[in-house]
């Protein structure tokens, strides 16, 4: 890109909307720049995995980092300081870490923000780290002047280790692969879009964002797990199409199987947003294979966040990159949504 | 165009109301619903407004239709629903009930 | 409790599956290819979204018409709105229009840039907005057909804060079909109406456009049924080779419409000419807020003079307007899923969520999946 082109394009939300923008970001900016070996790298940068592996002496190392932000700071299940914990022990848990080592805090607060918010944050993610087994081990404070920063940034750092190999990419599906989803999808993103000031929703709705690593461990111990992601941004879409397209295998799945909350589904209807395609903090994908599927599920069902553990579908050789959506009443492809979610009156 | 979404009227406030969408519940306005709406009626919400009271009957009646349609003989069933409640449904394929000369309510050329 | 309610999704797969093994008897008896359009977004979306495309035969093809308002606004409208954000007001707008293009750049870009631009689910959220920021100048970018233009009439009859201001896009849908049907490349056997446009309009607005053009029309609903049931209306029509108007959404559709708000659409605007985008200049199509509005409306109180530049040229090679006429397919564009797609549209049919084009790319097409 020449200078003037380059300098002319801004950075916009859809950068940071974890779908086909960010990705194209990543590839085109980020990994050629970073994209370098390090001694025993298992899984690195190019693999636009939940983390990085490392192979150090007989362990297999998993470091991955995240940095949280959210508006409003505090909403329905959760607040930002359960959601910086989750989301970094998540990502270990889905990379097959699920006993987290370490765990970093670094806060960016804006100037003004009450000390008593700070703390109430500050409790949420302990609450968090005991739910999930794990400690922050060390931490960074930075003050931002008012306005420089909306309110309250969190970067969690994790650290897992487990014996060498025994890491699970998202990469590994296979054809005849079953797919599992560990609960019901959506509640996550509906919940904060039917925050946001203006839509006013009112309902049983409740953020999904929870520890996965007890639950991943049922899984892993339970049956073959292939391949898992958490699908965090974009959602099940965008987890599905890029567990198919990093596999080269397709997916089919049955929309009917997928659990959905009736208030989810009702409010996704309202505002025209599929619960499909937001942002879950407390779910999780698996390829599991098929001789196992069942045992994995049932695994799933006996954990307190797996009661609606599901097989939804299957890897097949068909549809290479794609996910088919099975709707009950015909077929179609499920594709990636397109950055930010807004309600649509058409 | 136009996502409409089927809710029950769950309290009134002037032209203001919240309904009820599947278990979830938000604001409604009534500006524009052209009838009188009374808490428990469902309306069909659109962008916020009600553009339409959903009446009961017709609800029940599309639903024979459909159910009707799958006997043995579809046109049958659907004469045999279609003439004797007529109303406002139009089953048959000509425009039988159809009065030539009502106004066109869609006459908004401007001035 | 909810019972009721679900009695009203209409989404009973079972009973989809005999409508369609209905319509291909139908089509069989027919023994010729059928075209359908439908003229509206949200029956795209629901054919696309549950997949009922590939319940049908494949000689029967629903295409859609120019049904999707956002992808009928016409650029310049779209570089009205970023002009007025540029130039220092508050745009509030449905979601729907955030990242269309105009000929320069996109609300969402101006927003990237700077410009304060709000994303409403209501013309009632945006004149809430502007009563709770006195300080701003609040510019409502209305778009859609009658069911958006009569909450927007509505909200200025209700005596809106002085800072509140409408850019009127709304279009009116009726004279558009004409338009479509006068095309001599459109070779269109029935139209499937637009529900909800007909739930404020009456479904008696389409008996001169089939006495005109000898074309039946079956005003449908937007559940999966109800869809499939207007297509087996619609081929009543063509089996019996008699053309007519039925109303296949008797719960929402009477043949006044709804009176309430046609008078609000009618005092608070005219009608005027003009181009929609891609199609043609359209007569009588364009809602304008009449003289008694002026107060209100952005074009009267502000001095708005978008920029103009000549825009992507890849817009040159767009067919969005074929698409939308129904004499082209999305496959039919060299730009199609190549140098035009959701994440980088050309043409506003790959930027709405009921554009035809963003609509094939993300669900297929009639796909042998």
């Amino acid at each position: 890109m020449s200078d003037d082109a380059r300098d002319e394009e801004t950075v916009t939300v859809a950068h940071g909307g974890g779908t086909g923008r960010t990705r194209d970001f990543l590839e085109d900016s980020v990994v050629p720049r970073f994209g370098g070996d390090a001694d025993g790298l298992a899984v690195g940068l190019d693999a636009l995995d939940d983390g990085a592996v490392h192979e150090v002496g007989d362990r297999s190392v998993v470091v991955t980092t995240d940095s949280h932000v959210v508006s409003p700071l505090s909403f329905p299940g959760g607040d930002i300081g359960r959601l910086a914990v989750s989301g970094t022990v998540n990502d270990l848990a889905v990379m097959g870490a699920t006993e987290p080592l370490s765990l970093t805090c670094s806060l960016v607060v804006e100037e003004g923000v009450s000390v008593g918010l700070l703390e109430d944050v500050l409790d949420s993610m302990q609450a968090a780290c005991e739910a999930a087994g794990c400690a922050v081990t060390t931490g960074d404070t930075k003050v931002m002047g008012s306005g420089d920063v909306d309110g309250v940034v969190i970067n969690t750092t994790g650290v897992g280790v487990l014996p060498q190999g025994a890491h699970v990419p998202d990469a590994g599906l296979s054809p005849g692969d079953k797919l599992v989803v560990s609960g019901p999808v959506g509640d996550h993103g509906i919940t904060l879009l039917a925050e946001r000031e203006g839509f006013d929703i009112e309902g049983d709705l409740t953020s999904d964002v929870a520890p996965v690593n007890d639950l991943v461990a049922a899984a892993l111990d339970a049956g073959t797990v292939t391949a898992m992601t958490d699908p965090t941004r974009g959602g099940l879409s965008t987890a599905l199409n890029e567990m198919a397209r990093k596999a080269d295998v397709g997916a089919l799945v049955d929309e009917t199987a997928v659990p959905v909350r009736d208030s989810v589904a009702a409010t996704g209807e309202l505002l025209g947003i599929d619960p499909f395609d937001v942002a879950n903090e407390g779910t999780v994908v698996f390829g599991v294979d098929a001789a196992t599927a069942d045992a994995v599920v049932d695994a799933l069902r006996a954990t307190p966040l797996g009661a609606e553990a599901a097989v939804v579908g299957e890897a097949v050789t068909e549809h290479t990159g794609r996910v088919v959506l099975d709707t009950g009443f015909g077929r179609r492809y499920l594709s990636e949504p397109e950055g930010e979610q807004l309600p649509r009156i058409c | 165009m136009c996502l409409g979404v089927p809710g029950e009227i769950r309290e009134i406030d002037g032209t203001e109301a919240v309904a009820d969408f599947w278990g979830v519940e938000r604001r409604v306005r009534l500006d524009v619903v052209g009838d009188a709406v009374e808490v428990g009626d469902y309306i069909l919400n659109h962008a916020g407004f009600a553009i339409r009271k959903i009446p009961e009957r017709e609800v029940e009646e599309t639903m024979a239709i459909y159910e009707s349609l799958f006997g043995d003989d579809v046109d049958e069933a659907l004469d045999e629903i279609g003439a004797p409640r007529g109303a406002d449904i139009d089953l048959g394929g000509e425009q039988g009930d159809a009065e030539a000369d009502a106004a066109v309510p869609g006459d908004t050329d401007g001035d | 409790m909810a019972t009721e309610a679900d009695d009203l999704k209409f989404r009973d797969p079972e009973a989809a599956q005999e409508l369609a093994a209905d319509i291909e008897r139908q089509m069989e008896r027919i023994d010729h290819p059928v075209e359908i359009m439908h003229v509206c977004g949200s029956h795209e979306q629901v054919i696309a979204k549950f997949g009922l495309r590939s319940m049908l035969p494949s000689d029967l093809s629903v295409t859609m018409g120019p049904g999707c308002p956002v992808c009928v606004t016409n650029m310049p409208e779209v570089d009205e709105a970023v002009a007025l954000a540029e130039a220092g007001t508050t745009v509030a707008t449905y979601g729907d229009m955030f990242r269309v293009p105009g000929t320069v750049k996109s609300l969402a870009d101006a927003k990237a840039e700077g410009a304060a631009v709000e994303v409403v689910y209501s013309a009632s959220e945006a004149v809430e907005y502007a009563a709770a920021h006195p300080d701003e100048d609040v510019v409502f970018f209305a778009t859609g057909f009658e069911t958006t233009a009569a909450p927007t009439a509505a909200v200025l009859q209700a005596d809106p804060p002085e800072n509140f201001y409408v850019l009127s896009a709304h279009k009116y849908v009726p004279p558009a079909m004409e338009v479509v049907a006068e095309m001599p490349d459109t070779d269109v056997d029935a139209f499937l109406a637009a529900g909800h446009a007909a739930t404020i309009t009456g479904y008696g607005l389409f008996e001169e456009f089939v006495d005109e053009y000898d074309t039946p029309v079956v005003v449908g609903g937007f559940e999966p049924l109800d869809v499939l049931y207007g297509v087996r209306r619609i081929l009543e029509f063509v089996e019996s080779g008699t053309s007519g108007l039925d109303n296949a959404y008797p719960r929402c559709v009477s043949r006044d419409g709804n009176e309430a708000a046609m008078s609000a659409i009618d005092e608070v605007f005219a009608l005027t000419s003009g181009e929609w985008r891609g199609i043609a200049d359209i007569p009588d199509a364009n809602f304008v807020l009449r003289e008694a509005y002026a107060a209100h409306s952005a074009r009267r109180q502000f001095d708005v003079d978008p920029v103009s530049g000549d825009g992507d040229p890849l817009t040159e090679e767009c067919i969005c307007g074929d698409i939308m006429a129904g004499t082209a397919t999305p496959e039919d564009c060299a730009l199609f899923g190549e140098e035009c797609t959701p994440q980088n549209p050309v043409g506003a049919c790959m930027v709405s969520d009921e554009g035809t084009c963003k609509i094939r790319h993300e669900y297929g097409g009639h796909p042998e999946l």
